[in-house]
């Protein structure tokens, strides 16, 4: 579980880069689309994968994700289908970390004891929840650490040092550094303000610090990669797949490799970052 | 001030972290965490602060045109032929509901924080109005989030809030309606939050906001309860009110919860009826969730997504209530009920031609309720509506249903 996480990071640190982190809804634009997808990433350089659990009212995220988290619901997609996709993914990647990322209502309407038992069975690696801040803990953050998987937790720019040791004590997996003051896809990372922001982080925690919200290029996701241990990119992407579906919102033969050629882009800008 | 530490009461609430039973809280992404820390650090201070309050009550007199009356709507009373019918007439506060109460307030704490620009929601567009008219006498710039569906059918409000100075900013997200708008003002709020107070216009929302617009709603109960011993040498025996959000029921319930002999409902919108998917009765159709920062009964489906909600009425057209609302219902202290579009269709024209008072749709609605009741109260008994908001922004939208009805 937290072990495919750490290893991974580990794997990144002794080749010296930062990993990749790529974001996409699951069951957008529709679940076989969507599994292929996924099953696909690790191959198109993707170090770990933030998968979406789609909900009706996405209140972090820019259109770009919005539009995606309506295409999966439109498509059938639900926590149980999301949990299912990474089962299916398991049987063929025992390696690349996995990372629910989403809200909470789906996963409370669901049960959190029942989710995280199926989620921990079906190997995924870590959660992401951003409207769980940490002075509600009890609720998930503890329990699914308890369960042995990480509950991975946002800062971002308002959070001041004086909040920091709070949004850090019950943080596990990595740290996940929001980049802009803003909602995902809606601004440019400020790659100049990412070095300190991460150095910040790292004076107060031994996790790794991945860093999203705003990159969309290989050369933002290089220039992250050079101070962060992750570069996360999620808009750019089902951007890649809107642009790909048919006039009936349908996916198409360049929905799957439009979204792959754009991962090799982007991991070709995190590998070549560091030399 | 509410009172905060008496055991056996229903007016403790919220702990500290803002929980009423298990609803409330602060369900919110991390970037807009530290400014609510700091809303609530500011409130906290105001709260116990006498010249915060008695500038509040000095725009109450002079601004608002507070108190307002509490008035025997002896024609309906009549009509009905039961309880003694009062309405707390909300609808003749400046800018013509309940919501100016609340904006006077928080934009008076704004401005305490040294913030200048304000965000807002709005549904039928009252809070929005209010919104702006407060932004035009405090000189700072207004920003409203109107669902795309509610700009059509609630045109006047659009075009006040224009001329009051705001920006209004219509939302095509999703429903295009209430629900929607607070997504949009949420997202606006996350990428401004240094600069932006968020003045939310209901008993929703993460702490402190449904605590901070209880108490500055509490103003309707506390002058009914001193309105009243004058009426009728004692108080009400039953207090109605619509409920969206629920921040004009909060207000009139509040003051009287630890009351035990006083029946309290809230009406919820029913629609086209509570058996259908078409209404807006998250207690009576709903479980709970969590949406909008805080947990409370919620319109969903059972993989936990928001379900849009309908309402004739825009200002109840929220699939979610207000999360003190959800623990008083769990208690058992206030009873939900609802009342459906035509019921409420009705209410609205008996109570312009027997009272000469258009009511907006949303307080059409507790009248819609009270009706199916109050024939079968005695006559002694006493039963206060809030007529928290006034019909001339809903006369569009109404006619012609009305004419369709044979109520014109």
């Amino acid at each position: 579980m937290s072990d495919r996480l750490s290893r991974m990071f580990a794997r990144c640190a002794a080749e010296n880069r930062a990993a990749l982190g790529i974001f996409i809804t699951a069951s957008d634009p529709d679940v076989d689309t969507s599994q292929a997808i996924l099953d696909h990433l690790p191959g198109a350089g993707a170090d770990m994968i933030e998968f979406g659990m789609p909900f009706s009212d996405p209140m972090a995220d820019g259109p770009a994700i919005q539009a995606s988290s309506q295409r999966a619901l439109r498509a059938g997609g639900s926590l149980a289908r999301t949990v299912g996709m990474v089962r299916r993914f398991r049987d063929r990647d025992g390696t690349t970390p996995v990372v629910l990322m989403g809200y909470y209502n789906p996963i409370y309407s669901y049960g959190v004891a029942r989710f995280l038992d199926e989620a921990a069975v079906a190997g995924v690696d870590g959660l992401i929840v951003v409207d769980l801040p940490p002075e509600e803990d009890e609720e998930l953050c503890l329990p699914a650490t308890r369960a042995g998987l990480p509950f991975v937790r946002l800062a971002a720019p308002t959070t001041r040092d004086s909040r920091l040791p709070a949004v850090l004590r019950n943080a596990s997996g990595f740290i996940y550094h929001v980049s802009i003051t803003g909602i995902t896809g809606t601004r440019a990372v400020p790659t100049d303000l990412v070095r300190d922001a991460v150095a910040r982080l790292k004076a107060h925690t031994d996790l790794p610090v991945g860093v999203g919200f705003g990159i969309r290029t290989p050369e933002q996701a290089a220039a992250v990669a050079r101070v962060a241990d992750a570069a996360i990119v999620g808009s750019a992407v089902v951007t890649a797949i809107a642009e790909s579906l048919d006039a009936d919102g349908r996916a198409g033969e360049r929905t799957v490799p439009a979204v792959l050629e754009l991962v090799g882009s982007l991991a070709g800008g995190v590998r070549d970052a560091r030399r | 001030m509410p009172a905060t530490a008496a055991t056996n009461t229903f007016r403790a609430g919220p702990d500290e972290d803002g929980h009423f039973g298990s609803f409330g809280g602060r369900y919110v992404a991390e970037t807009l965490m530290p400014l609510i820390l700091d809303v609530e650090a500011a409130w906290s201070q105001a709260r116990s602060d006498p010249d915060f309050w008695s500038e509040l009550r000095s725009y109450h007199v002079q601004y608002i045109g507070r108190p307002s009356p509490l008035y025997l709507a002896s024609r309906l009373t009549e009509h009905f032929g039961g309880a003694r019918l009062y309405f707390k007439r909300d609808e003749l506060n400046h800018t013509g509901a309940h919501k100016i109460n609340n904006v006077m307030g928080q934009a008076l704490l704004a401005r305490r924080m040294g913030k200048t620009r304000i965000i807002a929601e709005t549904g039928a567009g009252q809070h929005g109005v209010a919104t702006a008219t407060a932004c035009a006498l405090f000189d700072m710039e207004c920003e409203v989030f109107m669902g795309a569906e509610d700009v059509e059918r609630q045109r006047p409000n659009v075009d006040r809030m224009r001329l009051l100075g705001a920006k209004v900013h219509p939302v095509t997200s999703g429903s295009a309606t209430l629900k929607d708008a607070m997504n949009e003002a949420l997202r606006y709020w996350v990428s401004t939050a240094e600069t932006h107070f968020y003045i939310i216009g209901t008993v929703a929302g993460p702490h402190p906001y449904p605590q901070m617009v209880r108490d500055f709603q509490s103003v309707i109960g506390e002058e009914t309860r001193e309105q009243m011993l004058r009426a009728e040498g004692r108080l009400p025996d039953t207090l109605v009110a619509c409920i969206g959000g629920g921040s004009n029921a909060m207000g009139l319930f509040y003051p009287f919860l630890d009351e035990p002999e006083i029946t309290i409902y809230g009406v919820e919108a029913a629609g086209h009826g509570i058996d259908t998917d078409a209404h807006a009765a998250s207690i009576a159709g709903g479980r709970p969730g969590v949406l909008h920062g805080n947990r409370t009964y919620l319109l969903q489906d059972d993989d936990g997504q928001i379900t849009e909600a309908h309402s004739i009425s825009a200002g109840l057209d929220y699939p979610g209530i207000g999360p003190e609302h959800s623990w008083l219902h769990e208690t058992g202290r206030v009873q939900y009920v609802s009342a459906t579009d035509t019921a409420a269709l009705e209410a609205f024209a008996l109570c312009s031609r027997l009272e000469g008072i258009i009511p907006a749709l949303e307080p059409s609605h507790a009248l819609a309720f009270l009706a199916t009741i109050i024939g079968d109260l005695p006559k002694d008994h006493l039963v206060v509506m809030n007529m928290c908001g006034r019909g001339d922004k809903d006369l569009e939208a109404v006619l012609p249903r009305l004419d369709a009805m044979g109520l014109l």
